[in-house]
């Protein structure tokens, strides 16, 4: 892919990224300055539900891109990976600031509850904590520095990361709800992807090795 | 005339409580909403949705604050036989026909008897009462309810000295309730939708059988054309759109418990100090507030209600 290619990939990336944003901030505009109800009635948990899922769309869009590459052969996927997951970790930032700062508007005891009795809050929180030192050493420096295989080795938490999102969403649906299925199915498929390279990869290594010379008997 | 005239004010209007009076007053006098109802009887024909209700509120048991907006109050509903969606029943609520329709009520009684509908609106004078609503999914809503005691009914038909519950059911038409038909994963509620209050809690003077709301006839995704309300209680306690209560000696398996029973327990009093495993339950939203305020014992009813569960252990009884 030429520079003009990558340009127009990353620009149409970033839109994307942006985009849900740009919506939330146009809704929030309209509610507070012509009373619209674009939010609904209950815009706290509009907005909290908004982030919630585009946090997790932008998890599995970075856990994509990968296997686009192994089922395709495709390259340019892999110039996106480090931009999505950034934007994920953005989003639950603010899902997570939300919760925070209007849910419970610095009421920490009844957080700190949250945190340790409802599951669904405790996972969230760990998916949120797994993201952490992936964003902090998401720069071409902090690549180097770590060395390529150690910084592999790291980003696998990624993998962490999606199963709590998927547990998140699937302990807090109600009775009934269906959507969270889907996320998990995609989950899967991301996730099944890399097993299965992984195991040909392992059987084709085995191949090369000579079988064990039998036992000779004593 | 009249329904040309009240349709014409815009739903944010009726929320102002000066507006909302001065509709009141509008229709006050001609006993025009009964009159209306009688003209729809003939016909066979629901009255039209937002159609004026007309009702003297009961300052005595009302709360003192200023109600929910009706727009939020009829577009933010948990009325799972139209979708699981907070928006899906006001989206598909058109498809419920209101009439004909009846009410039987039956099983452990003297007189059983099936009401028609506008036989029943008309059975006993309607009273507007405001409640809070509180959900059990941690949001509440202040609501000027229109109807009448359940009790009323209950007593009409007499029960007999086995009758220790009443259990309601809602209709099972996937048809008019789109979010009856089995769903592609399953794992749903399973329909109808059943409810059950104790007799003591049913014969309670602030459970309201409920066929109006702001004024007005109930609308489709409120339960139409009648439910209960039971204030003291999380909201999916109060069955809509009833077709049967029945008197009955054991405890009902209603439709929340047999789907989650750890979660949602019979009995489902508002209760801060008892959390469901998703929500705490020691603080809730009032829509259109922006911050939480906290849950109150029996969500306010305690003076009213708490002595009914004397010497029973709410924590195990949730
Ligand atoms: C990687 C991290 C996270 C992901 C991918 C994620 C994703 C989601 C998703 C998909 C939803 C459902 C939205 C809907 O109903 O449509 C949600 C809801 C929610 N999340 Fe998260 N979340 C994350 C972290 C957190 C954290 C750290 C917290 C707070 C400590 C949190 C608190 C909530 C709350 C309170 C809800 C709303 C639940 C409800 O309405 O009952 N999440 N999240």
């Amino acid at each position: 892919m030429g520079r003009r290619g990558r340009l127009v990939l990353k620009i149409f990336a970033w839109a994307v990224c942006l985009a849900p944003l740009a919506a939330l901030a146009w809704w929030i505009g309209r509610a507070l300055w012509l009373h619209t109800d674009d939010l609904g009635a209950n815009p706290i948990s509009f907005i909290t539900n908004h982030l919630g899922d585009w946090t997790f769309r932008l998890l599995l869009a970075s856990l994509a891109m990968t296997p686009l590459r192994i089922v395709f052969g495709w390259g340019w996927p892999l110039l996106l990976r480090r931009l999505l997951g950034l934007f994920a970790f953005t989003y639950a930032v603010l899902h997570f600031s939300v919760w925070i700062l209007v849910d419970h508007f610095f009421n920490w005891g009844q957080m700190a509850e949250d945190v340790v009795k409802r599951p669904y809050i405790t996972v969230g929180m760990l998916a949120l904590l797994t993201l952490i030192p992936l964003a902090l050493t998401s720069t071409t420096g902090m690549i180097k520095r770590l060395g390529a295989r150690r910084w592999t080795r790291l980003h696998r938490l990624v993998y962490l990361t999606g199963v709590l999102a998927a547990l998140h969403f699937l302990w807090l649906a109600k009775v009934g709800r269906t959507d969270q299925y889907i996320y998990v199915a995609v989950l899967a498929a991301l996730l099944g992807v890399r097993v299965v390279e992984w195991a040909r990869r392992l059987v084709r290594r085995a191949g090369k090795i000579p079988p064990p010379r039998p036992a000779t008997p004593p | 005339m009249l329904i040309r005239r009240t349709e014409r004010f815009k739903a944010s209007e009726i929320t102002d409580e000066k507006l909302y009076l001065n509709r009141r007053e509008f229709i006050a006098g001609g006993g025009a909403a009964l009159a209306l109802a009688a003209c729809d009887v003939a016909d066979g024909a629901a009255p039209p949705a937002g159609a004026p209700l007309k009702a003297a509120r009961n300052d005595g048991v009302s709360v003192k604050e200023v109600p929910t907006k009706l727009e939020s109050a009829t577009t933010y509903n948990n009325f799972y036989e139209f979708g699981v969606n907070k928006d899906d029943p006001a989206r598909e609520a058109h498809r419920l026909k209101t009439r004909p329709w009846t009410v039987a009520v039956e099983g452990l009684v003297h007189k059983p008897k099936t009401y028609d509908i506008d036989e029943l609106i008309r059975a006993f004078p309607l009273e507007e009462r405001v409640y809070v609503l509180r959900c059990v999914e941690a949001w509440s809503m202040v609501i000027p309810w229109i109807g009448f005691p359940l009790g009323a009914v209950l007593k009409q038909v007499e029960p007999t000295s086995q009758a220790k519950f009443v259990e309601f059911t809602t209709l099972l038409d996937p048809v008019q309730f789109p979010g009856q038909k089995p769903g592609f994963f399953g794992g749903g509620l399973e329909w109808p939708y059943v409810e059950g209050l104790r007799l003591d809690e049913a014969l309670h003077p602030l459970t309201l059988l409920t066929v109006g709301m702001y004024g007005q006839v109930l609308p489709n995704q409120n339960g139409a054309p009648v439910r209960i309300v039971v204030p003291w209680k999380y909201g999916f306690k109060s069955a809509k759109s009833i077709v049967r209560i029945r008197l009955v000696s054991e405890q009902p398996k209603t439709a929340w418990e047999k789907a989650a029973p750890q979660e949602y327990g019979f009995y489902s009093n508002v209760n801060p100090t008892v959390s469901h495993p998703r929500w705490s339950q020691a603080t809730e939203r009032r829509i259109g507030e922006f911050r939480r305020r906290p849950t109150l014992m029996f969500n306010g009813y305690a003076d009213q209600v708490a002595s009914l569960y004397s010497g029973l252990d709410l924590k195990k009884h949730y």
